[in-house]
């Protein structure tokens, strides 16, 4: 329904690619990002799509340079419009973060400081980047509150966080990852928290920034009604991988993968109303060393002795629309046939 | 029809004590004092036996505290609660422990509701042992039997709650509740913190065991998707009042009061793709200070001058549709 940008989308500003983050624990080595790669152009929207603990949060941490020990980057390569930024130092990375890269996590207060009254924050944030005065500085903090439908932004601004509702500091941690229009905001489930009705209010903003500053977003989520609403293109991730990948319209109607098939048929709307939902047997497994295969083949009805060994992410093949089957990608033995997804 | 459960003119006052943080901002000069909220204000609500009633609204428009009230855990600040349709304050200690008993509550947080110190078969055995509801040396084989229903092994039984994933914390929560066979249950955002794959196993076992015990629930969620799927009538309330009641399919189809629609058109849908969402419009109201006359007026495209000013009654609009908007009662002007 919405215009698409009209912006270059030649080059993806950022290109992920053979990503692996490691975590060493008493008794072994738990791989949450274990192979990620993706890629977003500006102005476009991904969404990274998962259950708890399939490693979506730190596929974000990852790239923003957040792991700390004892976790740690170990493979891979993150381009930000064709330069290298896996391994920067620690004043590199704080240079980018915030003025090319943001982060929107879940919880506002890893962005809030709760004794800063928001003026302060807000200006701070784009003093560290730009040598602009207090003034100017502080008009852009009441144009990015209004864009996030905070009134009476003069009044605001003199608050603390404490002074907002959950919601209302969420909003404040959006308008701080807009302040200074970064090339890529990677936004980590943040409005699960609220209503619809501010969702929706939210995703509007975050559909006109990227659209107007051909801003590329990641939106991090386990709710693929949300995607299809807003997304581009959608990741879905599972044990740490990227298990399928494709336009929104390429997953969600000629889903390939049993793992997406079997989230997609546990919402209740594509189950006849009051009738048993169709669930996906068992749980995800631990990441825990985990061992080669498919990580979904205990909990797959097509699983055979095949996908004791690793799928590669691979074109799905006889797709109906030949000019995109490249981007639509599957990891699995036994993709499914588009047409009979339900 | 006789309700099993019913609340009448019921409302709820708490004091809103200051928080850490707001300490903290007293410290810098914020001058913060405590403040009444009307956490629910005036509600009425009767729940036939059997009913699924759906309630849904906005983060703080009082959903667990309606919730609380009905099971007891909550006084009423006024009003009256009917069980079987006797007045609770009227009962003798009794019948009010037996009435206690047949109503119960699962609460929103899986985490925070269970002891952790305490193994699964006290968790789940501990009440019904001490309501004389299984003899002490039946307890293992009776929680044994509760794990089995709620599709836990029953090996389960001696260990911790951190031990145990979102999902099966919910369970044993609903084996715990089962434990002094309810009549009515609150359901409190019981799927909420779940992935869809183990929300869908969780809502599975409450339809199944809905059948199984001719339960009734008072099922409050945020996720329209999930009332629709579950729930026999809706309830949607807006800072602590009840805006609409309607039957599932009617207020799905043709939403009456202009929050309802709000709701549900912006509820994300797997077949709407690239929506244009509605930007933002008026601010959320803290239900600290809410507005006058009809709470929400500054977010209602149909408001008038008269929407500011009075209250609007919550009234029949069809055969068991009732909603609360001017718009039905002679127009905002
Ligand atoms: N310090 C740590 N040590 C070991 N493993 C860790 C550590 N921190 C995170 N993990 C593991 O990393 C995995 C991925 O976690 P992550 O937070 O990225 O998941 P997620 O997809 O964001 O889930 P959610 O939807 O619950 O936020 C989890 O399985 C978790 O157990
Ligand atoms: N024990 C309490 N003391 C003080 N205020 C309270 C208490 N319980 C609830 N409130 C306040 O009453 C209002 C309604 O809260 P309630 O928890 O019922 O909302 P809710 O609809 O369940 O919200 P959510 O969807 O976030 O769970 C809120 O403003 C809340 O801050
Ligand atoms: S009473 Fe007025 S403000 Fe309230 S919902 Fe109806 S039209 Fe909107
Ligand atoms: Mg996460
Ligand atoms: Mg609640």
């Amino acid at each position: 329904m919405s215009q698409q940008p009209a912006l270059s989308t030649a080059t993806p500003v950022l290109q992920v690619s053979g990503l692996e983050t490691h975590f060493a624990a008493r008794n072994g080595i738990v791989k949450p990002v274990n192979g990620v790669s993706f890629s977003v152009s500006r102005g476009k929207i991904m969404g990274l799509v998962g259950e708890s603990g399939s490693g979506k949060s730190m596929t974000g941490y990852s790239i923003m340079g957040l792991i700390d020990a004892p976790g740690k980057v170990v493979g891979g390569s993150i381009l930000l419009d064709g330069r290298e930024v896996r391994g920067l130092d620690a004043e590199s990375l704080r240079a980018l973060r915030g003025n090319r890269i943001a982060m929107i996590f879940q919880d506002p207060m890893m962005t809030l400081n709760p004794v800063l009254r928001i003026d302060t924050q807000m200006v701070e944030a784009i003093q560290a980047h730009e040598d602009v005065g207090r003034h100017a500085a502080l008009d852009r903090c009441r144009a990015a509150l209004a864009q996030v439908g905070i009134a009476s932004p003069d009044q605001r601004l003199k608050s603390y966080p404490h002074q907002f509702s959950g919601g209302m500091r969420q909003r404040v941690a959006i308008a701080i990852a807009i302040l200074l229009k970064p090339d890529v905001i990677i936004a980590d489930e943040p409005t699960t928290a609220l209503d619809v009705t501010i969702q929706g209010q939210i995703l509007a903003e975050m559909q006109k920034l990227c659209r107007e500053s051909g801003t590329a977003l990641i939106w991090i989520t386990h709710d693929l009604s949300v995607i299809a609403g807003l997304a581009d293109q959608v990741c879905v991730m599972y044990a740490g991988r990227i298990v399928e990948r494709g336009s929104v319209d390429d997953v969600l109607d000629s889903t390939a993968h049993p793992y997406t098939l079997g989230l997609l048929n546990s919402v209740p709307s594509r189950n006849p109303r009051g009738q048993r939902l169709r669930q996906i047997p068992g749980m995800t497994p631990s990441l825990l060393n985990l061992a080669p295969g498919c990580p979904f083949r205990e909990r797959c009805a097509h699983a055979t002795r095949e996908c004791l060994e690793d799928p590669l992410l691979e074109p799905v093949l006889g797709h109906p629309t030949d000019a995109a089957s490249a981007a639509h990608q599957v990891s699995c033995h036994h993709p499914l046939q588009t047409g009979i997804s339900t | 029809m006789s309700a099993l459960l019913e609340i009448r003119g019921a409302s709820k006052r708490f004091v809103k004590r200051l928080d850490a943080a707001a300490k903290i901002g007293n410290l810098f000069g914020a001058g913060l004092r405590e403040e009444v909220v009307h956490a629910v204000d005036k509600v009425s609500l009767a729940i036939a036996p059997g009913e699924v009633v759906g309630l849904v609204g906005e983060s703080g428009c009082g959903k667990s505290t309606l919730g609380r009230m009905a099971v007891g855990l909550h006084s009423l600040t006024e009003g009256v609660r009917l069980y079987k349709g006797r007045d609770m304050a009227s009962l003798s200690a009794q019948e009010t422990k037996a009435a206690q008993l047949g109503v119960q509550m699962i609460f929103q947080d899986p985490y925070a509701s269970l002891n952790p110190r305490m193994r699964v078969d006290d968790i789940i055995g501990e009440a019904p042992v001490v309501h004389g509801i299984v003899p002490a040396r039946q307890k293992s084989d009776y929680v044994a039997d509760l794990l089995t229903q709620v599709g836990l092994d029953d090996g389960f039984a001696r260990r911790f709650p951190h031990q145990f994933s979102g999902g099966q914390r919910a369970r044993i929560g609903i084996a715990r509740a089962l434990a002094v066979k309810p009549e009515f249950i609150v359901c409190d955002e019981a799927v909420a913190a779940l992935d869809v794959s183990i929300q869908a196993q969780v809502l599975n076992l409450f339809m199944d065991l809905r059948e199984r015990f001719h339960l009734t629930y008072l099922f409050i969620s945020h996720d329209l998707g999930v009332v629709r799927h579950l729930a026999d009538r809706v309830v949607i309330m807006y800072l602590g009042r009840i805006v609409e009641i309607a039957p599932t399919d009617a207020i799905y189809a043709d939403p009456n009061h202009p929050y309802t629609r709000a709701l549900l058109s912006e509820v994300p849908d797997l077949t709407k793709r690239r929506r244009a969402y509605i930007p933002i419009r008026g601010e959320i109201p803290s239900p600290l200070n809410p507005p006058g006359g009809c709470h929400f007026h500054p977010r209602c495209e149909h408001a008038g001058p008269r929407c500011a000013v009075e209250q609007p009654a919550l009234r029949e609009v069809a055969q068991g549709r009732l909603a609360a908007c001017h718009l039905n009662d002679g127009g905002t002007g």
